[in-house]
């Protein structure tokens, strides 16, 4: 349940709301709790925020294990 | 051992199983995280490390440590007339002492499952004649997005939309799971998301105050390995606290997010599923928020059951495995868990359920 799902940020609009895409799919998160979030930064996004930044690399590494533990859907 | 076949052990994991047992230590370790326990069972590690190290699977779980009473308020709430109840959809399989959020749902009461509280957010918006109530269930990474959710609410002057808190805190646990007296356990291997909010500074007073080495760790089985290889190391160096996931978490962790939480909410005392009343480690919302607070509602409660032979207490405080539970496997499983760590897909009796961990226990 504490599980955050990393994303990438591909649009950002008004009122802290940001486009990420995960997984193929693309929703609307808040960047209410991240400060500095630029277009093709990576987030962690868990219950419609983003939580953190992280980078590339880490982003990958943790959507691969998702895919693994098959709890991808579920989440998002 | 029946999915050892798919463990993937990669070089790396089976160079750490080297290094580990090349460390000539051990100890009873316990992980703090829901998603740890499924990756460790998942890659079937217990039976790999063991004898020398023994995981156990701790309170890593918002949904299974949430109390039959506070369920029962949830319920009532849901009950209410005109009320909605939004809640994570983990929540609605998990036992009441009269049924659960499902069975209220069956039974008429108007329950919707939701993946943000911005959802709930939108359906008070969209529908002002619904007292919407927002679920507010899960330790630190989940908090902050409900408080955010609460201020964006009071923003908008929005008078429909309100929240049940139930959310627990896991430094305040980890604290009184090393005071009680039997509890026997070396070393913690940490939680990685919680801690990207609380930061690993959070945990400094266990291997300060208690003597206990912990490691804030990764999801990989790699990082999991590493933590646990770290753990025996310090066994015989001395405890400390590492953080083997500095890829995401800071010490200082997300102070935007923690002040967002801070505003929102205060501390608490809260009674956790199975243990007791642990002190501070519960959040309330402030009183600046009580027009929104459905925990203040007058509702009535049915009389609390105590749920006979279940023996999740002992697993969340890594007494037993979920396996020296005499119901596991067999009144109870996941499609008709009898107690909450079945309930969750992260909760500990599921996932040892799922994966077939099934240990090699003496």
């Amino acid at each position: 349940m504490c599980l955050a799902v990393p994303a990438e940020v591909v649009e950002i609009h008004r009122f802290d709301v940001a486009t990420i895409e995960v997984g193929g799919a693309r929703k609307k998160v808040s960047l209410a709790l991240v400060d500095d979030v630029r277009t093709g930064d990576f987030v962690l996004v868990h219950a419609g925020f983003a939580i953190d930044k992280i980078d590339e690399e880490e982003a990958a590494r943790t959507m691969r294990l998702l895919e693994e533990l098959g709890v991808l859907d579920e989440i998002s | 051992m029946r999915y050892l076949d798919e463990f993937k052990a990669p070089a790396a994991a089976r160079e750490l199983l080297r290094e580990i047992a090349a460390a000539r230590g051990g100890g009873t370790f316990m992980e703090v995280c829901g998603t740890h326990t499924m990756a460790i069972s998942k890659a079937g590690l217990r039976p790999l490390l063991e004898p020398a190290v023994r995981l156990v699977s701790g309170p890593g779980c918002p949904v299974c440590v949430t109390s039959d009473a506070d369920i029962d308020r949830a319920i009532a709430v849901a009950k209410e007339p005109g009320v909605v109840l939004a809640t994570f959809g983990d929540m609605m399989k998990v036992p009441g002492s009269e049924g659960s959020l499902a069975s209220a749902s069956a039974g008429g009461a108007r329950v919707r499952v939701v993946y943000s509280p911005l959802e709930a957010l939108d359906m008070a918006r969209d529908d002002p004649g619904t007292r919407v109530v927002f679920l507010g269930v899960g330790f630190e990474t989940t908090a902050p997005a409900v408080a955010a959710t609460v201020l964006q609410a009071r923003r908008e002057g929005l008078d429909n939309f309100f929240v049940l808190p139930l959310h627990k805190l896991v430094p305040p646990a980890l604290k009184a799971l090393v005071a009680l007296d039997d509890f026997a356990v070396d070393g913690f291997v940490l939680p990685g998301h919680v801690s990207v909010i609380i930061g690993s500074d959070a945990y400094a007073f266990l291997p300060v105050e208690h003597s206990i080495p912990c490691v804030v760790a990764g999801f990989e089985v790699t990082d999991i390995l590493q933590a646990i290889l770290a753990l025996v190391r310090m066994r015989g160096e001395g405890p400390a606290l590492q953080v083997e996931y500095s890829r995401a978490v800071r010490p200082e962790g997300n102070r935007k997010a923690l002040a967002v939480m801070e505003e929102v909410f205060e501390p608490c005392d809260a009674e956790w599923r199975g243990l007791f009343v642990i002190p501070g480690s519960g959040l309330a919302l402030r009183p600046s928020y009580d027009d929104m607070d459905a925990g203040l509602w007058e509702v009535e409660l049915p009389e609390r059951r105590e749920r006979g032979a279940c023996r999740c207490g002992d697993v969340l405080c890594g007494r037993i495995r979920p396996t020296d539970c005499r119901l596991f496997a067999a009144q109870c499983t996941p499609d008709n868990p009898v107690g909450p760590c079945m309930v969750s897909s992260e909760g500990t009796c599921a996932s040892y359920f799922l994966y077939g961990d099934f240990g090699d226990d003496e």
